[in-house]
């Protein structure tokens, strides 16, 4: 089970492939709000799916602080270290 | 970006949605005649969008008791519960609340939103975790956000996840609210009750249970989803509107914890808000005795409810899983939601219009909600319309 930051991005990457065409480049810097277009609804089941993945849950007051794909990593990164 | 920039965003995206001209949102009803019955610029309506569930604002006992408040007691009270706002009405309904749900306490607030933001902000807080259906309504999500807990979501209604999301937690279930529904109201479909009772048994949380729109729906004596399936006495709060089958507007917590009168002492939108008006715990007073009641008008709205959802269903709307007073109808985007909302409009059917991103998993809702007022004739009339509706919506 990924349990490292690159690890983390790397599965991230994947989920959010839903919300790019085939040719667009998924980086760390990538703004998930205003680059991928994922409105709050869509971000909340994207976490559900990420919740899942890593068998973790993050609370909804976290998610304010994220902005990029690597804010979000990072959050995932710390609740799995939080926990282990 | 200015501040005021944002609300331009909000501006482009209605225009780009809705029509100019067409007031979906706010529509203005420019005289009611009855509970189902009212005018929207020239034409004669029926109202098919109102949470009236027992037809009670305009009940001969709650009109009279409201006329006697205001010429005994004025207009408002002008100060809130904490100060001078409490009259012998507030503590009455609450004694009177407190004895129909047989529990030891009760809280009335000025408005159903506000008994959920109190109660919930009152109850958790920084350090601890609320755990909430997905599909939770805004005064829930809100009520979470001013405590200072953690949210987490489940799935709506899926006991598999919310066993998962509690698994996770560890210890700290332990200090974890859980919040559901009695009847949700988007789809209109029932919270499991029974398996998320064992569920925060088996993991020593507390469990909330919002009833605003199963008070006087469901239950023998109409207390809600609770009562329903015999589980009263295994929920630990339950929260409520006055602005559905009471027909007034308020909201109430009622629980057996002794420390629920603690929150009069701490919770902020019980302190600073003007408590409700004496017209309106009066009506209130009055509607719950017909609530209480009610058996007939409980019938009637779930034969009223059952007949619409059954020929919704044979002419092929897609509706929520289950028959209830709120009927949702599922439309893949807003373009079919509006025109069905504007056909209803123009046969002089008033219904509900819920949009992305209100509307679940990126759908639109035609939301019906049903009275036990409604007569056979309007009910017909309904289906009628929804069967002419169809061909046009999905062609």
């Amino acid at each position: 089970m990924a349990s490292n930051y690159p690890d983390i991005l790397q599965k991230l990457y994947h989920h959010l492939k839903q919300f790019t065409g085939p040719d667009v480049e998924i980086t760390p810097q990538t703004d998930l709000i205003n680059q991928l277009a994922i409105d709050s609804v869509k971000l909340l089941n994207l976490i559900m799916e990420i919740e899942d993945e890593f068998d973790i849950s993050i609370p909804i007051n976290a998610l304010a602080d994220v902005q990029t794909v690597h804010e979000l990593a990072n959050l995932i990164h710390q609740i799995k270290s939080a926990k282990q | 970006m200015s501040l005021l920039n944002k609300l331009d965003t909000v501006a482009a995206a209605r225009k780009a949605l809705l029509p100019e001209g067409i007031e979906v949102f706010g529509t203005p009803i420019e005289e009611v005649y009855s509970s189902t019955e009212a005018k929207i610029g020239s034409h004669r309506i029926l109202f098919l969008g109102t949470n009236n569930y027992l037809g009670l604002t305009f009940a001969p006992e709650c009109l009279q008791a409201a006329h006697a408040a205001i010429d005994s007691e004025g207009t408002g009270t002008t100060g809130s519960r904490m100060a001078n706002g409490s009259y012998g009405g507030h503590r009455a309904l609450e004694r009177e609340l407190a004895d129909f749900y047989h529990c030891q306490s009760c809280i009335v607030f000025t408005t159903g939103y506000q008994a959920n933001l109190a109660t919930i902000s009152g109850l958790a807080g920084a350090g601890d975790v609320v755990l909430i259906d997905g599909d939770s309504h805004a005064s829930i999500y809100d009520g979470c956000r001013l405590s200072g807990a953690e949210i987490i979501r489940f799935r709506h209604n899926d006991m598999t996840d919310l066993d998962k999301r509690l698994r996770r937690l560890g210890e700290r279930s332990r200090s974890t609210l859980i919040i559901a529904e009695g009847i949700y109201s988007m789809l209109g479909d029932q919270a499991p009750l029974a398996d998320i009772v064992r569920l925060k048994n088996s993991y020593n949380s507390i469990l909330l249970l919002d009833e605003a729109h199963s008070l006087g729906v469901l239950g023998p004596t109409g207390q809600g989803l609770a009562e329903e399936t015999g589980l009263s006495d295994k929920v630990d709060f339950i929260t409520g509107t006055f602005s559905k089958s009471l027909g007034g507007i308020g909201g109430y917590c009622v629980s057996n914890h002794p420390q629920l009168d603690q929150l009069r002492y701490v919770s902020r939108p019980y302190i600073f808000t003007a408590s409700p008006t004496p017209a309106t715990i009066a009506s209130t007073r009055a509607a719950l005795k017909l609530l209480h009641d009610g058996i007939e008008l409980r019938q009637q709205l779930w034969k009223n409810a059952r007949q619409l959802y059954s020929r919704l269903r044979e002419l092929g709307y897609q509706l929520g899983p289950e028959p209830s007073p709120v009927i949702a109808n599922i439309l893949d985007t807003p373009q079919q939601a509006l025109a069905l909302w504007k056909g209803l409009l123009e046969r002089k059917i008033y219904v509900n219009l819920i949009l992305p991103p209100a509307a679940p998993d990126g759908k639109s809702l035609v939301r019906c909600s049903v009275s036990a007022v409604h007569t056979s004739e309007q009910m017909n009339y309904v289906g009628q319309s929804f069967a002419e509706l169809r061909d046009i919506i999905f062609q």
